[in-house]
Parts: structure tokens; C-alpha cells; sequence
């Protein structure tokens, strides 16, 4: 079953890599994550996306808490979660049909080169796996996901 | 003024109360062994190798309750200490490990003695530091300290690259320390508590589970009281020997693997398990689909990641189990009659008689057990046992006669060959005139003895009681049980040290007894001789440890001893 944490952690050496190796030496799974200072503070949140039964995920929760640069680990079912996607067509498709779909997921063609063209989308991660499967006739070259981010409602 | 990291790191020890630092020098920690060097507040015991040093410190550690401080070079220096931080992680106990790092500059270009410190420790302290800049050092120097013994306690690693050891700040060691992501739970749920009171008072059969956070939070004379006023049958874990004396009637003995019949049969058909400090490790739930499949769980535990990790719990209670008991006890003693428990008691006094800690003594030979039980006759009833790990740990948590808590040193949860000896060192440092025995075998005892050589050096007297039944046992054990007696490696008859001349050679004393009146002797002169004393005891080669819940076995599907011969 799919889970998303958010954690909110002390910005110092090496935090990303305590949380990161108690995932893997514990066995969890780690889906997604994503880390960004939070401005004008000292911390950093990581957003988890992990996969595991409610046992598993309580002690996810408990040991990330038992992490000393931890601050707060908040679990939720109200959150608000987007994801981006960019992705890189060859330049001979039909650019007009391309960033219709793109607007239909909140993005746009972000940049048009001589041989690509690259659109950026924003939006759940249901939706997005949705949109690259949509995309798929026009032959995607690249495709990168950021991962969720999610702040609670 | 203005000191370097090197006087810091001193100046910080001094201000913790450090009495001793066990260490190995090198070339990255030069500069503070150079200050240790100037100081006389507290002694260096050097050790001859790193493992030895922090196994030293843990001894000292779990035998004062104080925190062990253990210092080692780079590289190599702090990898040989790994496994004893992780076995002091396993158990809990309070260590500051120090090392050594090559200087800032050169971190990440595979520099000489470099090893990525911080990396190898992660998972095996409770926390860790590089210190990258010199003005952070008295803040990391106390929180290291606060978080070794503070909530669970736990080892904690530094390390100091070289260029921060020369480095200038003021030095303002911290009064108080208080940190935004850390605030340890000690005092519990008082509607939590009394919910466990009454199921207490509900349970017909209930049973106290007793762990090793019976010692480390100082709670035993709660949990004694707590025993005496209930007469709810008690069970130990291995690392709570002690807490409860081994000769209290309500003490049904040790629980798990080699526990005793009526310990487990107690945790079998219990209707409440109340767990005091102990987190249901597989070597005392056996097969977990079939462990205590009637009972209710209290469950007293400081670290919440413990609570439901292992069984489903319906009484949680997070705390210190010291300030959750002082608060539990006034309530027992108003609702809880412990006439109502008599029926239970008198079932597994039953159990307790059909199936006794027994073996088959015998006049020929010595038999492991009957060697532990005598030294627990001749030694002070205070002496300090230490133990390595294999079937002589288990004869010795068996069969010892515990009267309290941090008597017993030993590796419980890692299961370190090589502790027991230099555990013993630092626990004799840290209890002075005690007797210090350390139980050990013919296996075990390979690994660290070249610590005899620290013992002679700084006077730390420790006897040695080699069970040599010239195998690896506890590993011949099983071959025997499981593998058709195919002993693959263990058997170690053909080459044995002389372990006398090998005790002799580094100032100890050496003796190698075959018979009960031989090893009587030996033992009162070990004891007398205020040296490191090795006894060479030559034990019926197939003894098993028993009784024994097999591998991935229920409690209850014990197997007992064998018909007397």
C-alpha cells in the first residue's frame, strides 16, 4: 500500500543519508523522495513516498522519529500532492497536439530547440502517470519525474 | 582563552567526570593523546587493539551505570572499534567513542588512514558527528554525552579530523543542553498506566517479562518491590540477570531459548505479559506465529519504536520504566491482591519441579555447570561476572547465582565473541576491590587475548574461567542437533594453546585443572593472586546446553534433558 511521508529534518551533515540508510538497512522501500531547505529556517523537509503494510509503516514513522536530527514526522491522508514531469519529444511531431495535452495536465512546452521539444506538466501523480501514457504516440526521447511533493491540507 | 580542539576534547572530558579513556593512539588523533599527555584529571589505559578498548569502556560502562569513553585513531583504528560500538548499540549501553579523522582538507580524497568514519558507524550508534568545524566541538562534546545516557541510552560516535584538533576557539563548555528533535519520554501516560493496572487486575494468569531496561534505568528495586507485592510470576531476559535475586520465589528463572521449562510455559499460557524493559527478541519469543497466543501485552518501553515491533500490544506505555513504575505502584498496591494469583503460581511451581536447570553431574570429569555453580559458592556474593558468548554464557546466565543488577556483563544482543575478557578489565577498573570472573570458552577467549597484556599493565586482576571443551560448543551443538553431528570446523582438540604459559608469558597466571578438587584450588588461588588469572577447565567435551527451544520453534516445544546416564 502506498504511503506518503513528510519529514521535516534539521538541515546538518549527513541527514539525508541517516534517513535514506535506515530505509535500506530496516528493508523499506523508498518509492519516491524529494529535499528542499525550507525557507528561512533551519530544516529541511523530504517527502517519502514508500510502499509497505500498516505495521511496517508505523515502524517507518517510529524510527524515523528515533532519528536525532528528526524534527516532526507528519503522516497524513489530506495532503495535497503534485509531482512534475518534463519530457523530450524529436521536434518532427505535431507541436499544437503536444501542448494541448501538455495544458491539460497544469504544464506547457518549456522549450523548443532545433532537433526537441521539451514540455514540463504539473500535477497528482495518478494524473501524471495518465499524461505519459497519453504521450506515448509521439515518442517521448527522455522523461524525467521529480517525485511527489505534498504539503497538508 | 582560547583552546585548541585538542584541549577542548580534554577540557570537555574533564568537565563530563571521565575518570578513564580507554585507546589506541595513531597519527590522526595525535594532538589529543599530546594533551592527555599533559593532564593528571583522568587515567588513559591503552589497550592492544581498538576492540578491546571499546569493549573496556562498555564493561565500565554496564558494571558503574557511567558513561565509557573510548578514543581511536582513523581508518583502521575505527573500524577495529566497530564492533565493539555495535555491541554496546545492541545493548544499550552509554559509550562516547572518539576517533581520529584525516584533516578536513584531504576527507574524500582516499588519504591515508581515511575511511569514510562517520559512514561506517551510522547504523550502529545511537549518533554520530563529524566535526567539521572547531567552534561547534564543546556543543557536540556535551550533546554527545546528553544523548549517550539520556532516553535509551546508546554509543555515540565523534569524529575529529585532524586540522579541527589545532584549530583555536573559545571554549564555553554548555551548562544545559536542550535539543529541538530529541526530548526523551520518561514519565508515562497516567491513564495509560492505570488502563495496565486494571488489566493487571483482571488477569488470572499474568506473567512480569523483565529486560535489560530494568537495569539501565536504575528501576530494579521498583521492579523487586513491584514482584513482592504482586507475587506475579517472573521471568528474565539474559540481560536483566540479577535484577530480580536468583533465589527471590517468584523468580521462575530465565526466559527463551535456554530458558528454563516453567519460564516459558508461564509466557505460553500467560493471559498478560507485562514487559518491563524488554523488547521480545526472537531468542526469547521463539516462533513468533506461536508466542503467547492467550495473552494480552503491557508493554513499559522508553523507545516507542519498540512498542508493537515484534507483538501486537494492547498497553502501551512509553516512558522511563523507573518513573512509569512510580507511578504504577502506588496504584497496585490499592487494587492488586496477589492471593489471586496462587492457582497460577502453584501450576508453574509445578512445571518449576517437573522440569528443573539440571544436568548430570559426575565425579570424573567437570562439568561446565557444576563449575559455574561452584565459583558462585566460592566468589564474593558481590563479584563481577562477565561473559563471552557460546554455550558457556548460557550455562553462566543458567546456573550463576545473581543477587543484583549489573552483575552480569555480557554481550546479549550482538553476541560478541572477545567481549567477555576485556569487558571484565573495564568493569574491574570502574568497581575497584570486587572480585571480576569472566566466564568464557576455548573459542570465545581467542578473540582479545592479547588484552592479559593491559590487565598486567594497569593492575586490573580479572579471572578467567576457560570451559575448554576444545569445540566452538554452542556451534557443535547444533551441528550435533541439526546437521547429523557433521562438525564442520569446530573441533579444535588438535591445536590448543597452553593457556598457562600463554597467561604466564604477559605477567598473569596460568592454571589447568581436570578435576572438581583441582579446580577448587585453582579458583581460591586465582582469586587470591590479584593477577589476570587464566583457568584452564577441562570440561566434558559433549555437554549441551539444554534445555533448549529449537530454532523457529514454539516455547513450549522445549527439549529437555536427557535420561540420566
Amino acid at each position: 500500500m502506498k504511503r506518503i511521508i513528510s519529514v521535516i529534518v534539521e538541515n546538518e551533515h549527513g541527514v539525508l543519508a541517516r534517513i535514506v540508510n535506515m530505509f535500506a538497512g530496516r528493508g523499506y522501500n523508498i518509492t519516491s523522495l524529494t529535499v528542499a531547505p525550507i525557507p528561512n529556517s533551519e530544516f529541511s523537509r523530504m517527502t517519502i513516498v514508500s510502499e509497505g503494510d500498516p505495521k511496517v509503516f508505523e515502524q517507518i514513522v517510529k524510527q524515523l522519529h528515533k532519528l536525532i536530527p528528526v524534527y516532526k514526522v507528519i503522516e497524513s491522508d489530506d495532503f495535497i500532492e503534485k509531482e512534475m514531469a518534463m519530457v523530450k519529444f524529436p521536434i518532427e511531431n505535431h507541436l499544437a497536439d503536444i501542448d494541448a495535452l501538455a495544458r491539460c495536465y497544469n504544464g506547457s512546452i518549456s522549450n523548443v530547440g532545433e532537433k526537441h521539444v521539451i514540455v514540463s506538466v504539473v500535477d497528482r501523480p495518478v494524473r501524471i502517470d495518465n499524461f505519459l501514457k497519453a504521450i506515448k504516440k509521439y515518442k517521448p526521447l527522455e522523461i524525467v519525474r521529480s517525485g511527489a511533493s505534498v504539503i497538508e491540507r | 582563552m582560547k583552546l585548541t580542539g585538542a584541549q577542548i576534547v580534554i577540557e570537555s572530558l574533564i568537565k563530563e567526570n571521565v575518570e578513564v579513556v580507554f585507546g589506541y593512539p595513531g597519527g590522526a588523533i595525535m594532538n589529543v593523546y599530546d594533551e592527555i599527555y599533559k593532564q593528571n584529571a583522568f587515567k588513559h589505559i591503552l589497550a592492544k587493539h581498538e576492540q578491546g578498548a571499546v569493549h573496556m569502556a562498555d564493561g565500565y560502562a554496564r558494571a558503574s551505570g557511567k558513561v565509557g569513553v573510548a578514543m581511536v585513531t582513523s581508518g583502521p583504528g575505527l573500524t577495529n572499534a566497530v564492533t565493539g560500538i555495535a555491541t554496546a548499540y545492541t545493548d544499550s549501553i552509554p559509550l562516547v567513542v572518539i576517533s581520529g579523522q584525516v584533516p578536513t582538507t584531504a576527507i574524500g580524497t582516499d588519504a591515508f588512514q581515511e575511511v569514510d568514519a562517520v559512514g561506517v558507524t551510522r547504523p550502529i550508534t545511537k549518533h554520530n558527528f563529524l566535526v567539521k568545524d572547531v567552534k561547534d566541538l564543546p556543543f557536540i562534546m556535551k550533546e554527545a554525552f546528553y544523548l549517550a545516557r539520556s532516553g535509551r541510552p546508546g554509543p555515540v560516535h565523534i569524529d575529529i579530523p585532524k586540522d579541527v584538533t589545532v584549530a583555536k576557539t573559545k571554549f564555553e563548555y554548555p551548562e544545559k543542553i536542550e535539543l529541538i528533535t530529541y526530548k526523551p519520554t520518561y514519565k508515562g501516560n497516567k491513564r495509560a498506566i492505570k488502563r495496565a493496572v486494571d488489566a493487571i487486575k483482571r488477569a488470572k494468569r499474568p506473567v512480569l517479562y523483565v529486560g535489560g531496561g530494568a537495569v539501565l534505568s536504575g528501576a530494579y528495586e521498583l521492579v523487586r518491590e513491584m514482584v513482592k507485592l504482586t507475587k506475579i510470576p517472573t521471568v528474565e531476559t539474559l540481560m536483566a540477570r540479577g535484577v530480580i535475586r536468583h533465589d527471590c520465589p517468584y523468580l521462575l528463572g530465565m526466559v527463551g531459548m535456554h530458558g528454563t521449562y516453567a519460564a516459558n510455559m508461564a509466557m505460553n499460557d500467560a493471559d498478560l505479559i507485562v514487559s518491563l524493559g524488554a523488547r521480545f527478541d526472537d531468542r526469547v519469543t521463539g516462533k513468533l506465529d506461536e508466542f503467547a497466543k492467550h495473552a494480552d501485552i503491557v508493554h513499559i518501553d522508553i523507545d516507542p519504536s519498540q512498542i508493537g515491533k515484534v507483538v501486537k500490544t494492547k498497553y502501551p506505555i512509553v516512558g522511563d520504566l523507573k518513573n512509569v513504575l512510580e507511578d504504577m505502584l502506588p496504584l497496585i498496591i490499592e487494587e492488586i491482591d496477589a492471593d489471586k494469583y496462587e492457582e497460577w503460581r502453584e501450576i508453574l511451581n509445578r512445571y518449576q519441579e517437573l522440569y528443573p536447570l539440571k544436568y548430570n553431574d559426575d565425579d570424573s570429569v567437570i562439568k561446565p555447570q557444576w563449575a559455574i555453580q561452584k565459583t558462585g559458592e566460592i566468589a564474593p556474593e558481590d563479584a563481577v561476572i562477565s561473559t563471552d558468548v557460546g554455550q558457556h554464557q548460557m550455562w553462566t546466565a543458567q546456573f550463576y547465582p545473581f543477587t543484583y543488577p549489573r552483575q552480569l556483563l555480557t554481550s546479549g544482543g550482538l553476541g560478541t565473541m572477545g567481549f567477555g575478557f576485556p569487558a571484565a578489565l573495564g568493569a574491574k577498573r570502574a568497581v575497584g576491590e570486587k572480585v571480576v570472573i569472566n566466564f568464557t570458552g576455548d573459542g570465545s577467549i581467542m578473540m582479545n587475548i592479547q588484552e592479559i597484556l593491559t590487565g598486567y599493565r594497569y593492575k586490573l586482576p580479572v579471572v578467567n574461567i576457560i570451559l575448554n571443551n576444545n569445540y566452538l560448543g554452542m556451534v557443535r551443538q547444533w551441528q550435533t542437533m541439526f546437521y547429523d553431528d557433521r562438525l564442520s570446523e569446530t573441533d579444535l582438540s588438535d591445536v590448543q594453546p597452553d593457556f598457562v604459559k600463554l597467561a604466564e608469558s604477559m605477567g598473569g597466571i596460568g592454571f589447568r585443572v581436570k578435576t572438581k578438587d583441582e579446580f577448587e584450588k585453582a579458583l581460591k588461588e586465582a582469586i587470591e593472586a590479584k593477577k589476570v588469572a587464566f583457568i584452564d577447565v577441562q570440561i566434558d567435551r559433549r555437554e549441551d546446553v539444554l534445555p533448549m527451544v529449537p530454532p523457529n520453534s514454539p516455547l513450549k516445544n522445549m527439549l529437555i534433558f536427557k535420561e540420566d546416564k
